[in-house]
């Protein structure tokens, strides 16, 4: 069987004259969680809708599992779980309906139905809270039911739209590992986010920009090969003054307070550290201690965005 | 600027605040965190006198909020969670209308606005709905609408949930520019890279303040008694599997292709290769790496939850 359980070549989508997706090329190994990160209107939902079929690609191509989406979009929606960014749960409903309701739609045998529930609800940590409404449900345990119900049907690949917005946390924690436990027994992940810690969790990732991948691969890789300038960080008395004191100064491209520290980035900040340290020295602010450090996940993906924007 | 004494508030049965005591110093950045429902909400909507405390007491640049509530309403701006902009008026409309509730003079509302549109980057945008607007300028025009009357002390409730990590940027730039002018922020926030930024952190669970301090006091190995260990995997899962029950792992996590081990003292790794590769579990050796508040936080919640 192919080891790619998704690929994508030269994707694309009009609408109108608007370019919502340009040839957007990637792959998703089987059981592998990869992350596809941008901002509010990147093109990371259409790019879904059309992997899923529901949208038809302006040019380009693409196949989940095997199956092409234009031609074998029946296919391909019978083996993938979705959790879209505003999943309908019935508030009015139990826990239990919901994934009921589910079963139903997604075409579980009825004499397997109660079996699959008992193991999805058990799995998701939701099992005793079977008669609860999921109006009284908290953000947590609301999203873990969601998934339970993308799961009904076991899907091979499971696609999630913002699965964490607005939940706290302890329970996000919660949910990825529920998802590295899914991801471990074959299920293939893909995860569209803007949370930047939350992207630290994927094995693989790609920044969406205008519709276009901007930079791609693992966490670690994107913090050092995909980096544009450095990082300092500069711990030293007087913070304030520091940090105004830094930015008049214009060594760095960027300069933010964090807590007590001060981080600046810029295409050379490591050699700029000595004129910072000596300009601070002359402004009486003692410098604790100054060095590089490594990129925040945002900082790279900042720095792409604004190298895509300027081009 | 703030005092908390004893501060309790109760709905019916539920204790969403219980017994906090807490500081804000002036011109400080405060950051509240802790998982739904720990009280940062009740406890951000008590300090702007928006609701009385059940007990304790709680004043504000010196004034009692149960004595003076109006005089502190001056001093405070505050942005809750679902701030109510207008969805149906322009930008320029909208802090018109907020203009109208906090009294600004008329004389010099016009000047006022059009510093607060510029603050706020929206100048451009002055002529444009406020529903079509992106929900970054949406919370960026909430923020100028919660700074109409120059307050000295301001309440953030989750102001960046559901921004992008741009407008999230641009946003903490705006705050900084704020701060710098001496005013005063409490922040509540879920994400803890957002903590890092403040200069003290307060982290609240289950209605009480379990931790107070700088974030990288707070992060401190020696104060939690305890040492990241990070090693890279394929299989970080299994790998993780296989060491949880291990003597001195306090907790353990993967992320991505990364295994990060909460652990007692460094030396407790130099077991691990030998119980990977028992498994057959490709790993690289542990090394120990800086904590993150994420971790700190862990601990403290965990400590916390076997009381």
């Amino acid at each position: 069987m192919n080891s790619l359980a998704l690929a994508t070549q030269n994707l694309t989508k009009h609408f109108d004259h608007f370019v919502a997706v340009d040839a957007v090329s990637f792959s998703v190994r089987r059981g592998e969680i990869f992350g596809l990160l941008g901002p509010n209107g990147a093109g990371k939902t259409t790019t879904i809708r059309m992997l899923l079929g529901l949208l038809a690609p302006t040019a380009g191509s693409g196949a989940v599992l095997g199956f092409d989406i234009v031609r074998e979009a029946e296919e391909i929606r019978q083996r993938v779980g979705y959790v879209s960014q505003k999943f309908s749960l019935y508030p009015d409903l139990t826990v239990a309906e919901n994934f009921d309701f589910y079963g139903g739609v997604y075409g579980v045998p009825r004499d397997a139905r109660a079996q699959r529930r008992a193991a999805t609800l058990a799995q998701v940590g939701l099992r005793g809270q079977e008669p609860m409404r999921v109006s009284n449900l908290a953000g947590g345990s609301r999203q873990r039911l969601a998934l339970a119900c993308a799961l009904t049907h076991q899907p091979e690949f499971l696609f999630l739209d913002e699965p964490t917005a607005g939940v706290d946390p302890l329970s996000r924690r919660v949910l990825w590992d529920l998802l590295y436990d899914l991801a471990a027994r074959g299920t293939s992940i893909l995860v569209t986010t803007h949370y930047m810690d939350e992207a630290e969790n994927c094995h693989r990732l790609a920044f969406i920009y205008r519709g276009r991948i901007v930079a791609e691969g693992t966490p670690a890789e994107m913090k050092t090969r995909q980096m544009l300038g450095e990082v300092v960080e500069i711990e030293c008395d007087r913070a304030d003054a520091a940090l105004t004191a830094l930015r008049a100064a214009r060594l760095f491209d960027e300069v933010a307070l964090y807590g007590t520290l001060i981080h600046a980035i810029g295409d050379d900040a490591a050699q700029k550290l000595a004129p910072a340290r000596a300009l601070l020295h002359a402004q009486g602010i003692a410098v604790a201690s100054a060095g590089v450090v490594l990129p925040s996940l945002e900082d790279v993906f900042i720095a792409r965005l604004r190298r895509a924007s300027e081009t | 600027m703030i005092s908390l004494r004893n501060l309790t508030k109760q709905f019916d049965t539920l204790t969403a605040v219980n017994n906090l005591t807490l500081d804000v110093n002036a011109g400080e950045v405060f950051g509240l965190i802790g998982p739904d429902g720990a009280g940062k909400t009740t406890t951000l909507r008590v300090i702007s006198t928006a609701m009385n405390p059940t007990r304790g007491r709680v004043s504000v640049g010196g004034v009692d909020t149960q004595r003076d509530p109006e005089a502190i309403k001056r001093m405070i701006g505050y942005m809750p969670q679902r701030f109510a902009l207008y969805p149906d008026l322009t930008v320029i409309e909208n802090l018109n209308f907020f203009a109208d509730v906090f009294g600004a003079p008329r004389a010099q509302r016009t000047e006022l606005i059009a510093r607060l549109l510029d603050f706020a980057r929206l100048t451009e945008f002055q002529t444009r709905l406020a529903r079509n607007l992106s929900g970054g300028m949406q919370k960026k025009l909430a923020l100028a609408a919660a700074l109409m009357h120059r307050p000295r002390l301001l309440l953030l409730d989750e102001p960046t949930t559901g921004v992008d990590p741009i407008s999230r940027r641009e946003f903490w730039d705006l705050l900084t520019e704020i701060h710098l002018e001496g005013v005063t922020i409490v922040i509540a926030t879920p994400y803890l890279d957002e903590a890092e930024r403040c200069a003290r952190v307060g982290l609240m669970f289950r209605g009480e303040l379990i931790a107070c301090d700088a974030p990288n006091v707070l992060r401190d190995a020696r104060r939690i008694g305890a040492v990241v260990l990070e090693a890279r995997s394929a299989q970080a899962i299994a790998a993780r599997q296989a060491i949880e029950a291990r003597p001195g792992v306090l907790a353990a996590s993967a992320h991505g292709d990364v295994l990060r081990v909460l652990a007692d003292r460094a030396e407790r790794a130099t077991e691990w290769p030998s119980v990977w590769q028992a498994r057959g579990i490709a790993a690289s050796t542990p090394r120990e790496v800086r904590a993150r508040l994420e971790d700190a936080f862990v601990l403290m919640l965990s400590k916390f939850d076997r009381i």
